[in-house]
């Protein structure tokens, strides 16, 4: 009986390889879909502002103005264009020209010399409000930098200086957080569609009625799918992992074992997840469309990757527990960023572990051999 | 174990009944059916499209459960116990359950390897297998580039890889070349003599019933007979006929369709076909007044005259009550300037000239040449792949040729498309009606596809309405129609511009002998009113009610003439009244000799 079952669960496996082989799509869908997305979402997602277009009006030119908007000239951080007037100024900001403006007023050089209110203005465009905010930081920056080597000791300035000190990404380089979390978001997509269009599509093709009336068992059926895109969607995994290492540059502080470890529970869940939906849904196009609405736009939302989730409505915060790519997001940050950390890494991996098991449960479940 | 008085029954089913929820609709598929298929013996379940065969055959197997009844199989009740029944039987779903990107081998190796073949014990399998299907040559092509015949033997071998004491077959015949049809017969016989094999086969072609050894007949969900198809016959004996007079074939069918006594009358080469409510021979002269020469000969009975006979003793449902002539709507005065019918009108209304379409290096369709009369009734008859679709695409302007002339209603279809359209009513095979929308949203939708509106709209709505008494069913979606109602409203909507010319693909295949000769009925009554008609199918009997047809296999015409004639060509001494299967079979067979000669 063992051995029949197996040659049965080897058999549908063989036939799986072979239909990969020879079916470009599934291969696109593991390799080239994660590498064309990251490549995209690498390159054109930063929440970093670098060559910010920034308007300096100096109403009155001398050498103490020159030697603070030398600090902008230089910055690797904006690009400074020079107006005489704020009308000027602010004309270009509202041509999107520049993204905020810098206002040394005619008496700045005068009053930077005393304590007081300060003596520079800064207007920042507020239509797209977190490049504004991180102008306003880096401007703020740049100011008391200045200040600070202008000025040294002088016995007039704050008390208390804040020195800010980043742990984890001292370069505050955000594609270093953002492609680890790009990486959980693109493995949820790949997973889930890979899984959720093959079992649809033995419905569609009258194959899985065939099937069904062979001795052959569900859950062989299941796990003839499971293993072959296990492997395939391991092996983007892979390749998302190595390009943003080789390419990104993105540091992996932790082990590679814990990372496939992980990742081995996460594609598990995932994997589950597709096969569930294919199981309902019995179409191609449907399937499909499920995969993304449930698996895509909530890894990219609810999953901590960009927005984060302590500041979510509470209602929300609880939503957030049952998308697996909050978990993996949290565990690949930490792997890639700080090392293999076992407070953050355990218990998400748990919940990736209740989560494989519950998906795999309810497709397992779901597949009754039988049509109605 | 108690002895058996009686031979055991492989199936029994005992009162099943099956529904399934469609919208907020119950739609019962099975009702009542208690019927047996007896072991060693080939059992045929004949029925219409949406008789409920799928459903029964779907229980046997294991894949539904029943609502209510007993399904025993092999002696097992398959509701309690599937996967023991599954083991030893061979199901072939429709399309075969095929795996179309591998090849010939590979299926075989997986269904092998699914219903546990040992490794030692295949390769001899295999060769029985590919010898009796003839696929030897092909073990390494893919499935998805056989031809429609192979893929069925194919999909057979693979349910015989390991013998099932059970073989259950689902329409293994739709959309087959007639050659291919005769040899899966062959194959089964095979089977039931050598390994005795039982063997459940369901097929909608009415023709297939004399080769079972038992017949289950069912229609809407209820058996409506069962027993050897010679029973079903025997009971018919004695009230067949074949009606000749100078009236014109299709007028006298009209006639005689509406005749007291009469409960059948089909077109049938050049004579109408008449089945009585009796069994003895009427009086000619009583019969339509207007056939003075009326004359009647005894023609043996059809299983297809005892399946009209019974759907017409048993109480019609409501909708289809209402079914009568609709050559009250072709005015006399239309009838009076058309010719009987058989004749052909001078001007040809549709010329196809050498045309050719090539698809890279395949031609699909290879130098035909026919042309088609005003008011005449034209078929393209041939198996699924022979090049009809793509002839037809051509003539709606949808594909451009590769070479020759295409003229319809005078107009060239390369250069005049739109205009050539506008004279066509087209329907499409399964009718391409919007299964979301109301009867009366598809007609508003198709009239104002064919740019009418306001008041002319709603007379052409009214008038569709009136004529295909859509009445009934008008605010109900397309999804819930019943097939035959799907039908007549697919034809109203290609009539709602006043076409003069008619496209047909495969208007009646699977409909139920009375919604097709209710079908037939309106396309005859529409070319004597001078509508050209023309129609593809791989349906034999649709042939029957055409003027002329082109037979086309591989994209050629193969032959042409009259239904009478091209029979007329197949007759032999041992055949003396050739079908129109055994006329396809010997063109075929002729030309292929010419091949290799």
């Amino acid at each position: 009986m063992k051995s029949a079952s197996l040659l049965r669960l080897t058999g549908l496996m063989r036939k799986e390889f072979v239909q990969i082989g020879r079916d470009p799509s599934a291969l696109a869908v593991a390799f080239i879909l994660p590498a064309v997305l990251l490549m995209i979402f690498g390159y054109g997602v930063s929440l970093d502002a670098r060559n910010v277009p920034l308007a300096l009006v100096v109403e009155q030119p001398d050498a103490l103005t020159a030697s603070f908007t030398g600090q902008f000239a230089h910055s690797p951080y904006f690009r400074p264009r020079y107006y005489l007037t704020i009308q000027a100024a602010e004309r270009a900001m509202a041509a999107r020209e520049v993204n905020g403006v810098v206002w040394l007023r005619s008496d700045f050089s005068r009053r930077t010399l005393f304590p007081g209110a300060a003596p520079i203005g800064l207007i920042v465009n507020g239509v797209d409000a977190n490049n504004a905010r991180i102008v306003e930081g880096y401007v703020q920056q740049v100011w008391a930098q200045w200040l600070t080597a202008r000025l040294g000791a002088r016995p007039y300035l704050p008390a208390i200086a804040l020195e800010p000190r980043v742990r984890f990404n001292p370069a505050v380089i955000s594609k270093d957080y953002l492609i680890p979390g790009l990486i959980a978001m693109i493995m949820t997509l790949t997973g889930a569609l890979l899984t959720a269009l093959v079992i649809a599509r033995e419905w569609e093709r009258g194959t899985m009625e065939a099937l069904m009336v062979t001795r052959v068992q569900m859950r062989e059926i299941l796990l003839a799918k499971l293993i072959p895109y296990f492997v395939l969607g391991m092996g983007g995994m892979a390749v998302a992992v190595g390009l943003a290492v080789f390419l990104f540059g993105v540091p992996l502080h932790g082990s590679l074992l814990v990372l496939t470890a992980t990742s081995t529970l996460f594609m598990l869940a995932a994997l589950g997840m597709g096969l569930l939906i294919s199981g309902i849904a019995r179409n191609q196009f449907v399937a499909g469309q499920i995969a993304i609405i449930t698996t895509f736009l909530p890894a990219f939302i609810l999953s901590g990757f960009v927005f984060d989730i302590n500041s979510m409505p509470r209602a929300v915060q609880l939503l957030t527990h049952i998308v697996a790519a909050r978990y993996f997001v949290s565990i690949l940050q930490s792997v890639f960023l700080a090392g293999d950390i076992w407070s953050v890494i355990l218990p998400n991996a748990v919940a990736l572990a209740a989560m494989a098991v519950i998906f795999l449960g309810l497709a397992r479940a779901n597949a009754r051999k039988r049509l109605d | 174990m108690p002895p058996t008085p009686e031979p055991p029954a492989a199936v029994r089913l005992e009162n099943v009944r099956r529904a399934f929820r469609s919208g907020k609709r119950m739609i019962t598929a099975l009702e009542g059916i208690t019927a047996s298929a007896a072991q060693g013996a080939v059992t045929g379940l004949i029925g219409p499209d949406g008789a409920g065969k799928t459903t029964l055959m779907r229980l046997v197997a294991g894949l539904l459960r029943a609502d209510a009844g007993q399904i025993e199989v092999l002696g097992t009740d398959v509701g309690r116990e599937p996967l023991a029944v599954q083991a030893r039987l061979g199901y072939m779903p429709q399309h075969f359950g095929l795996y179309e990107d591998l090849t010939v081998e590979e299926n075989l190796n997986l269904y092998a390897d699914l219903q546990g073949v040992p490794r030692s014990a295949r390769q001899e399998r295999y060769a029985q297998l590919l010898h009796m299907t003839g696929l030897g040559p092909f073990t390494a092509r893919m499935a998805g580039r056989l031809s429609g015949g192979m893929k069925q033997k194919l999909g057979l071998a693979c349910t015989l890889v390991q013998p099932p004491e059970l073989l259950l077959l689902d329409e293994p015949t739709v959309g087959v070349d007639p050659v291919s049809r005769r040899e899966l017969w062959e194959i089964i016989g095979h089977l039931t003599r050598e390994a005795h094999v039982t063997v459940l086969f369901s097929t909608a072609y009415l023709d297939e019933a004399e080769r079972c050894d038992a017949v289950l007949l069912i229609h809407d969900g209820r058996l409506l007979g069962s027993g050897p198809p010679g029973a079903f016959t025997a009971e018919m004996s004695g009230r067949s006929f074949y009606a000749t007079s100078g009236l014109g074939r299709r007028r006298l069918q009209a006639r005689l369709a509406a005749a007291p006594g009469v409960i059948d009358a089909v077109i049938q080469g050049s004579h109408v076909r008449v089945v009585t409510a009796e069994a003895h021979v009427p009086d000619p002269a009583a019969l339509v007044a207007e056939a003075t020469d009326l004359a009647l000969t005894p023609t043996p009975p059809r299983f297809e005259d005892s399946f009209v006979a019974r759907l017409r003793t048993r109480p019609l449902p409501p909708q289809s009550a209402a079914v009568r002539t609709p050559e009250a709507s072709a005015s006399e005065s239309q009838r009076a300037q058309s010719h009987s019918g058989n004749g052909v009108s001078p001007e040809p209304v549709i010329i196809v000239h050498h045309l050719t379409r090539r698809f890279g290096a395949f031609i699909a369709v290879n130098d035909v040449t026919f042309s088609v009369g005003r008011g005449e009734i034209f078929g393209l008859l041939g198996a699924n792949g022979a090049g009809k679709s793509t002839t037809f695409r051509m003539l709606c302007g949808l594909l451009p040729p590769s070479e020759g002339e295409l003229r319809v209603s005078g107009f060239d279809l390369r250069t005049a498309a739109a205009t050539a359209r506008s004279r066509i009513g087209y329907m499409a095979q399964k009718f391409s009606l919007y299964s979301d929308l109301s009867v009366r949203q598809n007609l508003r939708f198709f009239s104002s596809a064919y740019r009418l509106e306001g008041a002319r709209q709603s007379a052409r709505i009214d008038w569709a309405i009136g004529e295909f008494d859509l009445a009934p069913m008008l605010e109900s979606s397309a999804r819930d129609l019943p097939l035959g109602f799907k039908q007549r409203l697919a034809l109203a909507c290609a009539l709602m511009h006043e076409p003069n010319i008619l496209f047909l693909d495969e208007p009646t295949s699977g409909v139920d002998p009375l919604a097709r000769r209710e079908f037939w009925q309106r396309i005859n009554a529409l070319a004597e009113s001078g509508v050209t008609v023309l129609v593809t199918t791989h349906f034999m009997e649709e042939t029957e009610y055409c003027d002329r047809l082109v037979i086309m296999a591989q994209g050629r015409v193969l032959t042409e003439g009259t239904p009478e004639a091209i029979k007329g060509a197949a007759h032999r001494p041992d055949r003396p009244d050739p079908t129109m299967e055994d006329a396809f079979i010997a063109v075929i067979e002729a030309a292929s000799a010419k091949a290799v000669a």
